[in-house]
């Protein structure tokens, strides 16, 4: 047995060996390989993806970067931007929970500084596998502390984010990490800032060590198999307090204008890092390795090429602003050496000992690796599982049973365990934190706020990746409306199995389909975001999971809406009720089965309830609302109960039975309550907005009161939905 | 002058509630100044504040390194002059370290960082946080840390008690000192202490994340009126 030749050990095909060698016009060495590797993994250069992310709307009248740079970015006017993407950390996490996790939250906010804003928020979209297993258990844990670990010391509040659980995420946990920043618009650092030819290249921060080699070629281009263990070291350790002091001074060299640019250090480091700039700039690159700082002497060139060492940025600084660049990084006491300049011609070429290590063309790493058109073919059983559809069982289940069992479920209960693990007020901006419909952050110095919202629907998309997606965008959106806010764009993680198999891929097309009509209806164009395949092992996927990140904007944060009851109130139901069980959560607690049709989605009514929802939060008439998702009616009742510490009681609406009635997940729904004397209000509204709207009961009293069907004390259903999730951890 | 009193609040490198707190001082009336770890003096503020985050990244002890940095002298020197210090969450933990307050804070009984809406008791009113409050009065601030379990030596914390050093204590929303309110497991409820001197005050609790009535609970108002009054007094 010989070893695989160097370009398979570093992911490479035959094919794209043949496409270097034409780009060369000769034999690549083991450095431009080990740059090449990097750059055209799947992860940097999205060569399966592409075809169909380009299918994406991206364009949008708030829009003021798209795709394709560090984050995207929308006017929230008066001169203000948000700055936001979405990342996985998911491989990284499933080898090491807490340093992967840490170390995704530390990567997703270089992206938002490196735009030049501050971030002012993060979101922390989570699935595991059940809390039943014990690795479960031990990855859900370590997950949430590194979050905690590593975002609670930088100082950005993480205000929301949500956690599910399903069998097919026990080996690969998805961990997704939302950062939002805001800045002036005039200050934003995009790549048509003017960079000239003589330009320095100023790597600020950490030192570059031996960790993270290869992290998206190695670890996030395959997939986890037996043995997966051994690549522990390709998972990158955080230092928090180095993110910290690069924060404050990368914002600081920005706001003081000493910038021609600046990039962040994330996968393929700095071999990534500099052809963009370089590829960007319509410019060529002299990077120098020697004056790298090193955390282990005898680092080799391709090892300093690819390392992914956290905390670091490059900045692009003209020579005329050096030493002001310098005296900044010194005070907040950061190492900033000038390891290359820029310069005519478009190669990047690397130099070590005073010999050339590696040269090559920029853009080639970074603009023109391979894309790959990919055979697709739905799954074998998808069309069995959606005809076995638990909307047309039969139902024995006693209601107060079904119900208790649904409201403790873990992907329904609170999250309490997990957020209370992280700091969500640091930064004094936070009006809504984790647990509501939506984050809201207000923005200092004005009246404004944004709100935040991730949603994935992983069951859904399992059943018909096209609807999961839409449905994903269409509850990320009425989440955001249900506080009061007007929905304006979004990002996304796409996180998925091996695209090499044509069932993946499949999904893969179809959850991008979802997504971009959806996105389409709703208005809300895709700023950018992040895909992330092989999340499989054995040939077992994930579930097709997009998750999207949405960002909506209140005009005046005192307007917000919460989910909350109080007394003496109208409830009512917002939108309309189908008999639709398929892939609910009522549908797995109670009949143990996860099958059927997701609920249809009808984009027009979708849009006309959000624009009912801001009405109603602008003109004041709604004293709480909160969306109908996992649970139906009964959940979304029971969750502004227990928000508010008051019961209700209710007649079940329409004609459907019970089950139907109370636990479908039909889209396009919101529970609201009123003061009495505002009800005509609320009604004139909905009409006007062409949304049905009929009154379920009203608040108050200790009980939870579901007409005659059955009734629960607040204080009972409060101990189950708190202690379901530690209960489970205490194995 | 306009009256308004001048708040310095330290930055330490990864500081991470400096701003909160320089906001929270100018909604309560007050002018904030902010101080540099580095600096060689206080600026001629008439009380200080060091707060929250994770100075140095806190990697050896909790406020260990902080304490040696050049802005402690000049501050140690204002303690003695009886200038009002108030030291939040990390804050509290560079004054333990730097032997102005008693007792050290250790992780959390729970072993998690927790962030959460608490109540707490005033103790005394002779405190830079408590004066014009009476004893037994209950307040809603929120805690966010890893470790705020406050500890103390068998005889340093019986001379805390008996010298009625504790400022605060964690307790239900009647007042009632009950273990299960008890955040981090603090000795005795300990939420917060001060000095015998009575002019230097920490405490786990964010009274900065507590002012503004449109964000959540304002417990932190009383608390900071008072360090604002207290410093006026020096004006």
């Amino acid at each position: 047995m010989s070893d695989p030749p160097l370009h398979r050990a570093l992911g490479l095909t035959d094919d794209e060996l043949d496409r270097i060698r034409e780009t060369l016009d000769r034999d690549p060495n083991p450095n431009e390989l080990a740059m090449y590797g990097v750059m055209w993994s799947e992860h940097c250069s999205y060569k399966s993806s592409k075809i169909h992310l380009r299918t994406l709307p991206t364009q949008g009248h708030h829009v003021l970067v798209g795709p394709g740079q560090d984050a995207g970015v929308v006017d929230l006017g008066d001169g203000l931007a948000v700055v936001f993407k979405m990342e996985s950390h998911s491989h990284p996490s499933a080898l090491e929970p807490y340093q992967g996790a840490a170390t995704g939250v530390g990567g997703i906010v270089r992206d938002i500084v490196a735009m030049g804003a501050r971030p002012i928020a993060s979101l922390d979209p989570l699935m595991f596998g059940p809390l039943t297993q014990e690795r479960n258990r031990w990855l859900f844990e370590g997950v949430v502390a590194g979050i905690g670990g590593y975002g609670n010391c930088i100082g950005v509040p993480t205000v929301g984010g949500e956690v599910k659980f399903a069998e097919p995420h026990s080996a690969n946990p998805t961990i997704n990490v939302m950062c939002v920043g805001v800045a002036p618009v005039d200050r934003l650092v995009t790549s048509d800032r003017e960079v000239h030819e003589g330009s320095l290249l100023v790597l600020f921060g950490a030192s570059t060590g031996r960790d993270g080699i290869g992290g998206v070629s190695v670890l996030a281009s395959r997939t986890l198999e037996e043995g997966s263990d051994e690549r522990r070291p390709s998972v990158q350790i955080g230092d928090p307090f180095a993110e910290k002091l690069l924060i404050e001074a990368s914002l600081e060299l920005v706001e003081r204008g000493l910038l021609e640019g600046l990039q962040d250090l994330g996968g393929a480091g700095i071999t990534c890092a500099v052809s963009e700039s370089a590829s960007r700039a319509g410019l060529g690159v002299e990077l120098d390795l020697d004056a790298v700082p090193l955390r282990a002497p005898d680092l080799e060139a391709f090892e300093i090429l690819t390392s992914e060492s956290h905390e670091r940025m490059l900045a692009i600084v003209h020579p005329s602003r050096l030493d002001d660049v310098r005296e900044v990084c010194a005070r907040w006491g950061l190492a900033s050496p000038v390891v290359g300049r820029l310069v005519r011609g478009g190669g990047l070429r690397v130099v070590m000992g005073g010999a050339t290590v590696a040269e090559v063309p920029a853009r080639s790493l970074a603009d023109e690796g391979p894309e790959y058109v990919r055979s697709m073919a739905e799954p074998a059983d998808a069309a069995e599982l959606r005809e076995n559809d638990p909307t047309f069982a039969t139902i024995t289940a006693d209601p107060r049973e079904a119900f208790l069992a649904v409201l403790s479920s873990p992907n329904v209960a609170s999250k309490r365990w997990v957020f209370e693990q992280y700091d969500q007020l640091v930064q004094g901006g936070t009006v809504l934190g984790p647990g509501a419909d939506a984050a809201v952050v207000r923005i200092e110095g004005t009246l404004k706020a944004i709100a935040l919202a991730t949603d994935g629907k992983g069951r859904f998309g399992r059943l018909d990746p096209y609807l999961g997606a839409a449905h994903a965008v269409a509850e990320a959106a009425r989440n955001v409306a249900t506080v009061g806010a007007e929905p304006l764009a979004i990002t996304n993680c796409l996180n998925f199995g091996n695209p090499e198999r044509p069932e993946v891929m499949w999904q893969f097309a179809e959850s991008v389909r979802g997504v971009a009509d959806a996105c389409r209806a709703l208005e809300t164009p895709v700023t950018g975001g992040n895909v992330s395949f092989y999340n499989e092992s054995g040939g077992s996927a994930i579930w097709p999971t997009p998750v999207i990140g949405m960002v909506g904007s209140l005009q005046d944060h005192r307007f917000v809406v919460r989910p909350a009851f109080r007394h003496g109130d109208l409830v009512y139901l917002l939108g309309e009720t189908f008999p639709e069980l398929g892939g609910s959560e009522f549908s797995e607690v109670v009949i143990g089965a996860i099958s059927g049709r997701p609920p249809a989605l009808d984009l027009d009514r979708e849009r006309a309830l959000h624009r009912l929802l801001v009405a109603a939060a602008a003109s004041d008439v709604v004293s709480s609302a909160h969306d109908c998702a996992e649970g139906g009616v009964a959940i979304a009742l029971a969750e502004s109960a227990i928000a508010g510490d008051t019961g209700f009681a209710i007649a079940v609406p329409g004609d459907l039975p019970w089950y139907a009635s109370l636990f479908s997940e039909s889209a396009s729904r919101a529970v609201v309550s009123v003061a009495p004397e505002k009800a005509v209000a609320l009604e004139e509204l909905a009409a006007a907005h062409g949304v049905p709207c009929a009154v379920l009961g009203e608040t108050g009293g200790p009980r939870m009161v579901f007409d005659t069907v059955f009734e629960v004390t607040v204080e009972e259903a409060r101990a189950l939905y708190e202690d379901a999730i530690p209960r489970l951890l205490a194995g | 002058m306009n009256g308004s009193p001048r708040i310095g609040v330290v930055t330490f490198p990864g500081s991470l509630d400096d701003r909160d707190a320089l906001r929270a001082v100018r909604f309560m009336g007050g002018e904030g100044v902010p101080l540099w770890h580095a600096d060689p003096d206080l600026r001629d503020v008439e009380a200080v504040i060091l707060p929250g985050g994770f100075s140095y990244g806190d990697y050896l002890r909790c406020g260990a390194i902080a304490r040696f940095a050049p802005i402690m002298d000049p501050l140690v020197r204002f303690a003695a002059r009886g200038g009002p210090i108030v030291g939040i969450c990390n804050g509290f933990q560079i004054l333990c370290e730097a032997g102005l307050l008693p007792g050290a804070l250790i992780r959390n009984r729970s072993l998690r960082f927790v962030c959460r809406f608490v109540d707490v008791r005033v103790e005394t009113s002779l405190s830079p946080l408590t004066e014009g409050l009476v004893a037994g009065e209950v307040l809603r601030v929120p805690v966010k840390h890893g470790e705020g379990q406050f500890v103390a030596s068998a005889d340093d914390l019986a001379r805390v008690e008996e010298r009625g050093l504790v400022v605060f204590r964690y307790c239900a929303p009647d007042g009632a000192i009950d273990d299960a309110c008890n955040v981090n497991g603090a000795a005795n409820a300990i939420a917060g202490v001060r000095n015998e001197a009575g002019n230097v005050v920490g405490l786990m609790p964010h009274p900065e994340h507590a002012v503004d009535p449109d964000l959540g609970p304002t417990g932190g108002q009383p608390m900071l009126a008072s360090l604002l009054s207290r410093a006026l007094a020096r004006v």
